[in-house]
């Protein structure tokens, strides 16, 4: 891990048999600061974000994640990360405690340390009356910042967030919001893809993906000055024109 | 043509999935029904479609009741359900011609209507439809909806999980689409997709809360709306406006922030306070609310936007 960067990619290239997913992906991520991933379906943002978790590996390229390197440490990479999307977070089944403590397990977590932090964490969400309660049965908007406050129960250096917002009321979207600039408060780096472009705009510092490759990487007020972009959406949409691939 | 849903309410087991909602829309109108998961939609629409039937209250389609003239309906109304639903182990090309077949028709025959969608996918005729990119199924399902020249179209949340840039796409379609003549109704969890569409319902908890032409939305009486902006980061602002300024509901909107006064809300001392915080660039001033600022007054004013149990909010039934 270099120096205070968190993630530190360097020529990252995926390939499946002749398609490029990801070509030549250089870039690093600041310790402690929201760093957006943003781009087109099709351009390359799943696959590069399960090489930096760990789930997938590399073609070629050196990737640092956490301190660890994600060809040949992709175990350690897993335990050092948080994950949460949009698609798979709690099981429906479990209670929102039995959540808690099953996450806070499978990260190794002792059992002491787990009843400590899990009435804290409920104190902090306000959901003490409702621990018992199936995940079912709680409002979705609940379930989100359950499922984030979860993905970060284990103190991991870096948080992965995939889609996290998706189909949620607005006052919940920005609560949200709000939850994450408490976690890097906490020293916590935060690794986020939205398809919400005002989300973009929340974040320290931006990458558009397009075609696989990175097309821009800027703070969201540097990247509106210089495409002359009125905010983020007119940036991207100005960017992920150029995309070829994607007969989307 | 229109949809006409009078006191409809439905119930799945404990949840009230819909709560005596009544609505229409005008012949050939682009109808938004705009709500996050879970609000109701997809209840709705499956209902209007003729694949659900309500508990209470009634609903037409072109004048036909949706429960004993559903034979009629179906012929005469496209439906894009929210999940994919095309055969996956048919090619682009063999579902439509499914769809054409089902409805007694051919593809030649209504090539016209579909060109501008399916012209996008054509060169990937062969493709087997499970094998398709996000945005290529979404305009194949559209395609097929398509097929049979319906005179209404209802579709479920369309563009979920689809880019900004596809995004777009599928809404010039929809907008030369409605220019056939169709009339259309459309779900969507993202808020300035409003903007598309000739009306908007604003659907949260089963709830219908709002009717509105999206250019023509007003505040509560007696409430404003000041966005406040600099030219360095804002958030660290948030919660010292809310201190100083607890009767409005301040959020972050992008690179600004939006307050919303209550009725005892005073801007004069908030903008003086602000000035003292030495904020670079700080500039703020008053201006008409989007459909988000609106839409999340509405749900302050029904309380719903975090008690612990809001009425319906457990998990529904999916679609």
């Amino acid at each position: 891990m270099t120096e205070n960067h968190i993630i530190s990619v360097h020529n990252l290239v995926k390939k499946f048999g002749t398609f490029v997913a990801n070509d030549h992906l250089t870039f690093d991520v600041k310790e402690g600061e929201i760093f957006g991933f943003l781009g087109a379906n099709g351009a390359g943002k799943t696959t590069a974000i399960r090489i930096l978790c760990g789930l997938s590996y590399p073609t070629s390229g050196e990737i640092v994640v956490a301190g660890y390197d994600a060809d040949r440490e992709r175990e350690k990479i897993k335990q050092n990360i948080g994950y949460m999307s949009q698609k798979f977070s709690l099981y429906d089944d479990l209670t929102v405690s039995e959540n808690i403590r099953l996450y806070a397990g499978i990260y190794g977590l002792g059992r002491r340390e787990i009843r400590q932090r899990e009435s804290e964490l409920l104190q902090r969400l306000g959901m003490e009356g409702i621990m018992n309660r199936r995940i079912s049965m709680i409002p979705l908007g609940w379930k989100q910042k359950l499922a984030f406050s979860v993905a970060v129960f284990h103190k991991p250096k870096v948080v992965f967030l995939d889609e996290p917002t998706g189909g949620v009321d607005p006052i919940t979207r920005r609560q949200f919001w709000e939850l994450i600039h408490e976690a890097t408060r906490e020293g916590i780096t935060v690794f986020v893809t939205t398809h919400y472009m005002d989300e973009a705009e929340y974040c320290d510092r931006v990458t558009i993906l397009v075609d696989g490759h990175i097309e821009a990487l800027a703070s969201p007020r540097e990247l509106r000055k210089s495409y002359n972009a009125k905010n983020m959406n007119e940036v991207f949409l100005q960017l992920a024109r150029k995309a070829k691939n994607g007969m989307q | 043509m229109s949809f006409r849903v009078e006191h409809i309410s439905k119930t799945f087991g404990e949840v009230q999935a819909l709560d005596d909602i009544s609505f229409s829309t005008s012949e050939g109108e682009l109808f938004g029904l705009i709500g996050p998961d879970g609000a109701g939609k997809s209840t709705l629409f499956r209902i209007l479609v003729t694949l659900l039937h309500a508990d209470n209250g009634e609903a037409s389609v072109a004048g036909l009741d949706v429960r004993k003239e559903y034979k009629k309906i179906r012929q005469i109304l496209g439906y894009m359900a929210g999940r994919f639903s095309l055969y996956q182990d048919l090619s682009v090309k063999e579902n439509l011609q499914f769809y054409a077949t089902v409805f007694g028709t051919t593809i030649d025959k209504n090539y016209d209507l579909i060109k501008d969608v399916y012209a996008q996918i054509e060169p990937f005729a062969d493709r087997l439809a499970g094998r398709l990119s996000g945005g290529m199924k979404q305009k194949l399902a559209l395609s097929c909806a398509l097929i049979h020249r319906p005179r209404l179209l209802v579709l479920d949340e369309p563009t979920t999980g689809v880019d900004a840039v596809s995004r777009k796409e599928f809404w010039d379609l929809l907008k030369k689409i409605q220019q056939e003549g169709i009339t259309i109704l459309v779900s969507t969890p993202y808020m300035d997709e409003a903007a598309m569409c000739d009306r908007v319902g604003l659907v949260q908890n089963g709830k219908l809360m709002a009717v509105s032409d999206p250019a023509k939305l007003t505040l509560r009486e007696g409430t404003r709306m000041f966005v406040f902006s600099s030219s360095g980061p804002i958030y660290q602002y948030l919660g010292l406006i809310r201190e100083k300024a607890p009767d409005a509901s301040a959020w972050l909107f992008g690179d600004e922030i939006h307050v919303l006064t209550g009725q005892g809300s005073d801007m004069e001392a908030l903008g003086k306070e602000m000035h003292k915080w030495d904020v670079p660039g700080l500039e703020w001033k008053e201006s008409p609310p989007g459909v988000e600022d609106y839409f999340m007054q509405l749900m302050a004013a029904e309380s719903l936007s975090d008690p612990l149990f809001p009425p319906g909010a457990g998990e529904q039934k999916k679609r």
